[in-house]
């Protein structure tokens, strides 16, 4: 128990700090390093690189936006295995519904309930 | 004293002063990003052994109680000043993708809900879910080629 939470704690963190060091040493915004954990995510999953990630670091390497990657791309072989070419199209999605979804909601119910804060 | 010239004293700067900042931002990084992702884990945990909920579903479960806090905690305020202290630590997480969705349609607010809120929930997430839609199709496509001629 202890120990899958230390390299859940070690995986997550190593993650943030790659992304830290982009964010300091190259020009990369929030919003592109998004996307380059995203499509890194894609990428390491279809190479089978990021299945042993998540098997040594569980939610430290799931929870970063590159595990949301590694669901697409997840969601996407399971649904070519069972629809065949259908499943390049519908698998990703499927594979992150919940997250895509749950962000879009409450995203709006939460803009509708608060007011952005006027910047200093 | 000794006297150096502005290029030195740029030269120097350079070298001594953002080093230590990195190490530091690093440092944030790495702690608060680590505890968001235990969090999940907690969360995961409780849903699989507490619940009795598949694998599979959890990890859909964990996204979205996840993305929910991260909601309400932008809308509070919260999550910006965590931001500030932990950089990519809150960046990277998938609270971080909520972050970014939520906080452009709470500015634009104003704009109505139409063009304002809901056109804006897409300003960050757009991105991403397109390059991850696309480099998954690709990815997918390849697999799918494998696969027929494999098999």
């Amino acid at each position: 128990m202890f120990k899958v939470y230390l390299s859940v704690f070690i995986v997550g963190g190593l993650l943030c700090v790659i992304g830290q060091i982009l964010l300091n040493k190259t020009t990369l915004k929030p919003a592109n390093i998004l996307v380059v954990y995203i499509t890194a995510g894609v990428i390491l999953s279809f190479v089978g690189l990021y299945e042993k990630l998540v098997n040594i670091g569980y939610a430290g390497a799931t929870v970063p936006l590159s595990g949301f990657g590694y669901a697409l791309y997840k969601g996407s072989k399971e649904a070519i295995i069972n629809d065949g070419l259908l499943g390049i199209f519908t698998g990703g999605l499927t594979g992150t519904a919940g997250g895509i979804a749950a962000a879009i909601i409450f995203g709006f119910l939460v803009a509708l309930m608060f007011n952005a804060k006027t910047k200093k | 004293m000794k006297k150096i010239s502005n290029q030195e004293y740029k030269q120097l700067y350079e070298q001594k002063k953002p080093k230590e900042k990195i190490f530091l931002n690093c440092v944030k990084a790495f702690v608060v990003g680590g505890i968001i992702c235990m969090i999940g884990q907690g969360i995961n945990d409780i849903l699989v052994k507490v619940m009795d909920i598949s694998k599979e579903n959890a990890a859909s479960y964990t996204s979205i109680i996840l993305v929910f806090i991260a909601a309400l905690l932008t809308g509070l305020g919260v999550y910006d000043e965590i931001g500030k202290f932990a950089g990519a630590g809150s960046i990277v997480p998938i609270t971080g993708f909520a972050n970014s969705v939520i906080s452009p349609a709470m500015e634009f607010k104003k704009e109505g809900m139409i063009f304002g809120t809901s056109a804006k929930i897409f300003t960050l997430a757009g991105p991403v879910i397109v390059f991850g839609l696309l480099s998954t199709w690709i990815c997918s496509f390849i697999y799918y080629l494998y696969r027929v001629i494999a098999l």
